[in-house]
């Protein structure tokens, strides 16, 4: 049924046990989907704040041209490469923890953490990199979105790595494995997600002025 | 329906047995909402004390030392901030949806009892925070509620240094606090419905907490952020919300920043949390006037479809806060005709409250005088809002005392008045016990009229010209000498129903302990949370088995039935005709 048949329901006629579909939602999905939402909020208007504030005047895009320090963004490349393989770990985590493959489970869960917390250190890097070459955050607006931006991204997956670190907690503590599994899918869902969001991220606070500019007269700033 | 893990659990060793695990680290949903109800009231108290003195300033000036400009615009700042995010967001959806969602789908607790239990915990962090601004050096924030920068964070402002800090501080971990407790609701509404609980047989109360929650969760996002970047701006220099700007004769270090940014992303919070304290309002409104009238709610399906619609509708209507801020003119005409549009919705509610009442066999219970208080307080303040909503009224109004009586008529007194009814409608179910009836007349008719004097002749004050925040309103031409007096009498006014809000306090105090005893329905009520086994719920709610839902909740006064109610919960064969009462129901158990 769909939301709008449910909708159109009328309570008054019927006075008997509605038949109910069975439903495969678990409360737990429900909840990260809707926390899902609220972050794409959050990251949703930080980009718009982005996109208007970049058509001041004194605001100096950190990429386009040869001078400019993000324009060789091999750094942020690596460090995408580090999320993306804390991602599939994740993911091959929760196929072993469905295989019952409790080594290898134990294996994928190390090099998931590992992997998060170097892509964690590695932007950090890139932080000091950027203030070495005289890039302070409060010098030009583009600086202060990128380690803002940065740093939010960066908070949002250290709630995760928490969370991750409380399931392998709970693991030793010889949860149900059925359990295990269900909240190794959504840190999984969690990780796949902060990936995107890294990777949009990363062509936002990459870009050129004249990228800027097109996408601000498309969105009528 | 899925039932969760606790739903079936009737294991006696899972019920906390220590005073700490049963009242204070309690995960138990109706604990958490009488904590959350108590903390808020708590601090609303201290924003009404705040009002108190602003009032005493504006209608008496300069009699009090303790009053000076400084402390008047703190006063104005705090009183605002707490009343709308501290008090009534928190104890709408804190302290109601908690105890109510439950209870009112037929679940035995929320989906995450702990981190239920967080959310207030981290909510009361929140609020310490907020009042401990009062004592750091500079004191609160008097940057006035919508903390517009830059002033909100320039020398000059009360508070510019530490106090702004602090409340930005306490909004964000306000604002983790509600997404916990905002996840909590949507699961459990979406997902832990008793057996037979359709979306559309769900009591309005829950439709209205559903859709606010969904608010709350997608507006304090932008809250969130326009924190963030002030707090930036002012604690590592940064320049999104400042401008360059010239402070007390010298250059600050900003550049370029733009405060109108910060306009659009306070109110595009600002505006859906209108509907965040409105929407739980309306739904229990709802179910208060349909029980107190023994009939249907009017346009049951109408009413489900206006929340969603009004819900919607709140994301595109925030920029009529800004008219005067400036902006194109284009969309000074389209936000004023979404604006307008979303009255029709509203519309539809009101009369379909009044249509309930049309024939019903009211009774004049203090629950439903706060209702039909409500029904009066909230159309004043509503038409007021379609003169504001147009763009041409607004300007000349904008900053008056005519926007202070508008708001404080439509989300201050009305979800007051609401939240009165809730309490007096549910105290029996929370406590075991009936407050007091009189004193409950008294609380109300003070409450009620008082409020009227106060807020009518703000409106007044406001056509005058008579602008908000002012300290001090000098020797003006266009304000006469009457508009003082006016003042003062609105001052007396509201120092009176401050007081009389101690009757209720004290009815509180004496109903919990000598109050006459309720039963487990003493309103003859249909929806679920009136037909527990115990009366206060016990932990788990519903003792060995859960509730089958097997009708809607308004089967008030149904022809041929012997009682002028069913409760959600009675199968079609054990309903008592009103011919054969000898005959008695069915021994067949309905609980199938």
């Amino acid at each position: 049924m769909s939301i709008f048949d449910k909708l159109l329901e009328k309570p008054w006629l019927s006075n008997d046990v509605i038949a109910t579909e069975p439903n495969t939602e678990t409360p737990a999905k429900t909840a990260m989907l809707f926390f899902l939402a609220v972050v794409t909020v959050i990251f949703f208007l930080f980009t718009i704040t982005f996109l208007a504030r970049s058509q001041s005047a004194d605001f100096q895009a950190l990429s386009g041209e040869p001078w400019l320090p993000l324009n060789q963004s091999g750094p942020l490349w690596f460090n995408s490469g580090l999320l993306l393989l804390a991602s599939i770990s994740l993911h091959m985590a929760y196929t072993f923890s469905l295989k019952k493959q409790l080594n290898r489970l134990v294996f994928a869960l190390a090099i998931a953490v590992i992997f998060s917390s170097a892509f964690i250190i590695a932007q950090l890097y890139v932080w000091q990199h950027l203030a070495n070459a005289g890039y302070f955050i409060a010098d030009n607006p583009a600086n202060s979105f990128f380690y803002l931006l940065t740093a939010m991204h960066g908070v949002h997956l250290l709630g995760g790595i928490l969370a991750l670190l409380s399931v392998i907690w709970h693991f030793y503590q010889n949860i149900e494995l059925s359990v295990l599994h269900a909240r190794l899918k959504l840190c999984a869902v969690y990780w796949h997600y902060l990936l995107l969001l890294w990777l949009f991220l990363f062509a936002l606070l990459t870009s050129s002025a004249s990228t800027y500019r097109a996408i601000a007269v498309f969105c009528g700033f | 329906m899925t039932h969760i893990a606790i739903a079936d659990q009737v294991d006696e060793s899972a019920h906390p047995k220590t005073f700490m695990a049963k009242y204070i680290w309690s995960q138990d949903h109706k604990v958490i909402a009488i904590q959350y109800a108590i903390t808020a009231i708590g601090v609303g108290l201290v924003a009404l004390v705040l009002s108190g003195m602003m009032r005493l300033q504006l209608g008496f000036p300069d009699q009090f030392s303790f009053i000076d400009p400084s402390a008047y615009l703190q006063f104005v700042t705090m009183h605002g901030m707490i009343m709308v995010i501290y008090l009534l967001t928190a104890l709408l959806l804190g302290g109601f949806g908690n105890y109510l969602i439950p209870l009112m789908i037929g679940t035995r607790d929320m989906v995450f009892p702990y981190l239920n239990m967080l959310s207030y915990w981290t909510y009361l962090l929140a609020v310490i925070i907020l009042l401990a601004s009062f004592f750091v050096s500079g004191g609160a924030t008097g940057a006035g509620w919508t903390l517009y920068p830059p002033q909100a964070i320039s020398a000059g402002t009360p508070g510019a240094d530490a106090g702004i800090i602090f409340m930005l501080v306490s909004l964000a971990v306000f604002i983790v606090a509600f997404t916990m407790g905002g996840l909590n609701y949507v699961s459990t509404i979406l997902q832990a419905r008793a057996k037979g609980m359709t979306l559309m047989r769900m009591p309005l109360t829950i439709w209205g907490i559903f859709v606010a929650t969904i608010l709350g969760l997608l507006a304090f996002p932008a809250l969130l952020v326009s924190a963030i970047m002030m707090m930036f701006d002012k604690l590592l220099a940064t320049s999104f919300f400042m401008p360059a700007i010239l402070s007390l004769g010298e250059n600050l270090e900003h550049t370029g920043g733009s405060p109108i940014l910060f306009q659009h992303l306070f109110w595009f919070f600002g505006h859906p949390e209108v509907y965040i304290v409105a929407l739980p309002a309306f739904g229990m409104v709802s179910d208060v006037i349909a029980t107190h009238a023994r009939k249907n709610i009017f346009g049951y399906r109408m009413m489900v479809w206006a929340i969603v619609a009004i819900g919607a509708l709140s994301f595109v209507v925030w920029a009529h806060h800004m008219y005067v801020s400036g902006m194109n003119p284009y969309f000074g005409f389209f936000f004023a005709t979404t604006t307008l549009i979303i009255a029709v919705p509203t519309a539809i509610k009101v009369y379909n409250w009044i249509l309930t009442l049309w024939r019903g066999n009211i009774h004049l219970t203090v629950p439903m005088l706060f209702s039909i208080g409500f029904i009066f307080t909230f159309t004043h303040g509503g038409l007021t809002g379609l003169m504001l909503g147009n763009v041409v009224i607004d300007l000349p109004l904008s900053d008056t005392y005519f926007v202070v009586a508008h708001f404080h008529m439509v989300m201050g007194v009305s979800p007051v008045m609401v939240l009165f009814a809730a309490i007096y409608h549910w105290f029996p179910k929370i406590s075991g016990r009936f407050l007091n009836n009189t004193l409950g007349k008294i609380h109300f008719w003070g409450t009620f009229l008082g409020t009227y004097a106060i807020y009518l002749p703000m409106h007044y004050l406001g056509f005058l010209g008579v602008p908000r925040r002012y300290y001090a309103m000098g020797s003006s031409d266009f304000i006469p000498e009457s508009a003082q007096t006016l003042n003062a009498s609105i001052t007396v006014s509201a120092l009176i129903v401050g007081v009389i809000q101690l009757i209720f306090i004290f009815n509180v105090i004496y109903s919990l302990f000598k109050g006459k005893r309720a039963g487990s329905n003493p309103w003859q009520a249909t929806t679920l949370e009136w037909q527990t086994p115990q009366t206060p719920p016990a932990h788990g709610n519903w003792g060995a088995q859960l509730p089958v839902v097997y009708r809607w909740a308004y089967d008030y006064s149904v022809p041929n039935v012997k009682d002028d109610y069913i409760p959600q919960n009675v199968a079609p064969d054990q309903v008592i005709k009103r011919n054969n009462e000898n005959e008695q129901k069915t021994a067949t158990d309905g609980h199938s």
